[in-house]
């Protein structure tokens, strides 16, 4: 009997792991004397799932995730990762979350090598710093001094340091800032890597792109609130009425024709040189009023695509204001 | 977006480290990083040294024959009190800017390791300095008794904890230009006044009484008592150590910020 009973608790708690969310978090409030940082965040995050918390500056994402880092300690409002409260139960939730802090994290003085072993060396299972250093391309600064480090070496090895210890869930705070294009696109294959073997990723991003293309969930946070949350495809999605349509011409056209001809509702803007915006309703109607007018300008409309709004149009009509970097 | 990582790699087995390894690697790194630090080493090795060689041959300072023989427990206690306070108060100063406690703290490293990896590298790279400085003493004739050494040893590692909780207590709240610059000159007023280069005999009367309830003072007197005079340090200069480390760590666990 007792054996059964055993093996019943054992079942139980497994099922209990799967369906325990990698993170939640609700009614969160912390504020910093008399400035309200977090002011009633809540989200719950899949296990084994990418979810990115975006905003611009100052919206409370760092204050968030240091406080589920355990970092932090929360005015009001509960956290929960992996089912433990990072504030009481730090000792055992901490081996089990990797985590990549904004601004890095290592001595001044140590080289990349060294910092990566002693954080692989707090790890039960970690996985070979040498392999690790490689793939993020820091074999060739192996010996330089972390001071000495560009920022974007630096961002690499805090993302090493992260992932060294074979984490069930990841901590990426603003995780490509600083970083050149290859770098970047390097991290994004790591995000899908880790997905795909298991590892829920929390990242945090002012980047529209980069949340777009890992997350599973995006939550938009603006002043210390949630604004919007789901998928990439039902934030953007949600409104079919403000569809657009973008093209490629010449810069400079005097697009007052253009408007002349088109529904009412439609607007016409140029938001990058030769880059045209077309906002309203997009119907096949208006597809051809644009090209008959490119055709009478004489220019070729290039990249001509009928698309969903981006995360960007969300996050400006939520917000009304643009995102800072 | 897959090639690069075959599946798997990254598949979680989570865990915290041994014990001992993470211990270990701690200490190791951070007694490796001081030996590489140029300025630490300066302050650390080659001053206490320059003093050992130059105030043996050089009789600026009144001292007891044979001279090298007070001027050992003396460098010593410079050499604990250099590595322990003033080297650990500007490290965990710039540590702090550079975020590597924060680091630390978000692995599996238990809190009593994150001090204790400090304390241990601390205590080894003190322990090569006391061999350097013990060897080059009894090159300048020098010589030590056994009892004197197990003294030593124990006041060494004693003044150890005790500078290297006056070095948390400073370099763990205030700013890394503000502890660069307090440590070094709080090290040189303990060095001329404190009671190591002249000791607490040899200073005006109503100055010896305060300096004589110093860390530094106490340190060298133990010291001295050990090596020179070859008894047991005085009860008042262990009391004097245990009152200023508790007091130290005391005040070092509230004010001490990971960033």
């Amino acid at each position: 009997m007792d054996a059964r009973r055993g093996r019943d608790g054992a079942h139980a708690l497994g099922l209990a792991a799967v369906n325990t969310p990698a993170v939640e978090v609700s009614d969160l409030v912390k504020t910093y004397g008399s400035s309200t940082a977090v002011d009633g965040i809540g989200f719950a995050m899949a296990p084994g799932s990418v979810l990115a918390l975006l905003g611009p500056n100052g919206a409370g994402k760092t204050t968030t995730v240091e406080i589920c880092e355990g970092f932090r300690r929360a005015d009001a409002g509960t956290v929960r990762v992996l089912g433990l409260d990072p504030h009481t139960d730090g000792a055992r939730l901490r081996p089990r979350i990797g985590v990549m802090p904004q601004g890095g994290g290592a001595y001044p003085g140590v080289r990349a090598g060294e910092m990566l072993r002693l954080v692989a060396a707090c790890a039960a299972n970690p996985l070979d710093p040498a392999w690790l250093i490689d793939t993020l391309g820091l074999g060739s600064c192996a010996r330089t001094p972390y001071k000495r480090l560009s920022g974007g070496q630096q961002q690499r090895l805090s993302l090493a340091c992260a992932l060294v210890g074979r984490p069930e869930l990841v901590f990426l705070d603003e995780p490509t800032a600083g970083m050149d294009p290859q770098a970047r696109r390097l991290v994004w294959e790591l995000v899908a890597a880790l997905r795909a073997d298991g590892v829920a990723v929390l990242l945090t991003t002012h980047l529209m792109e980069e949340a777009e293309a890992l997350a599973d969930q995006v939550v938009i946070v603006d002043g210390g609130r949630v604004v919007a949350e789901g998928t990439p495809a039902q934030l953007t999605e949600e409104r079919p009425e403000t569809q657009a349509l973008r093209f490629r011409a010449k810069s400079g056209m005097d697009t007052g024709l253009l408007v002349a001809a088109l529904p009412e509702g439609c607007a016409v803007s140029e938001p990058s040189p030769g880059g045209y915006l077309v906002t309203g309703t997009v119907d096949p109607q208006v597809v051809s009023t644009v090209t008959a007018w490119c055709a009478q300008q004489g220019v070729l409309a290039e990249e001509l695509r009928v698309g969903r709004r981006s995360l960007e149009d969300v996050f400006l009509d939520l917000t009304g204001r643009e995102l800072r970097s | 977006m897959s090639g690069r990582f075959a599946p798997g790699t990254f598949t979680p087995a989570p865990g915290a480290g041994a014990p001992a390894r993470m211990l270990l690697t701690h200490a190791r790194t951070e007694a490796m990083l001081t030996l590489r630090n140029g300025e630490q080493v300066l302050l650390t090795l080659l001053i206490p040294l320059a003093l050992l060689i130059g105030l043996t041959y050089v009789t600026v300072v009144d001292l007891p024959e044979p001279r090298v023989d007070s001027l050992v427990p003396r460098v010593f206690a410079l050499a604990v009190m250099s590595t322990a306070f003033t080297g650990q108060a500007i490290a965990l100063g710039f540590d702090r800017r550079y975020g590597v406690l924060k680091r630390l703290a978000a692995t599996a490293l238990p809190r009593w390791l994150l001090v204790a990896g400090r304390v241990v590298g601390c205590l080894a790279v003190v322990a090569l300095q006391l061999v350097v400085l013990g060897v080059t003493g009894a090159l300048l004739g020098w010589t030590p008794t056994v009892g004197a050494l197990v003294w030593t040893v124990v006041l060494v590692v004693l003044g150890t904890l005790v500078f290297g909780a006056l070095g948390v207590l400073l370099g763990g709240s205030l700013k890394a230009e503000v502890v660069l610059a307090l440590a070094n000159v709080i090290w040189l007023v303990l060095l001329l006044a404190g009671g190591v280069v002249l000791t607490v005999d040899a200073l005006p009367a109503g100055m010896a009484e305060v300096v004589r309830l110093l860390p530094s003072a106490a340190l060298t007197e133990g010291l001295t008592d050990a090596l020179v005079r070859g008894t047991a340090p005085a009860l008042s200069t262990v009391v004097t150590l245990l009152g200023w480390g508790a007091a130290a760590g005391l005040l070092a666990t509230r004010t001490t910020k990971l960033v």
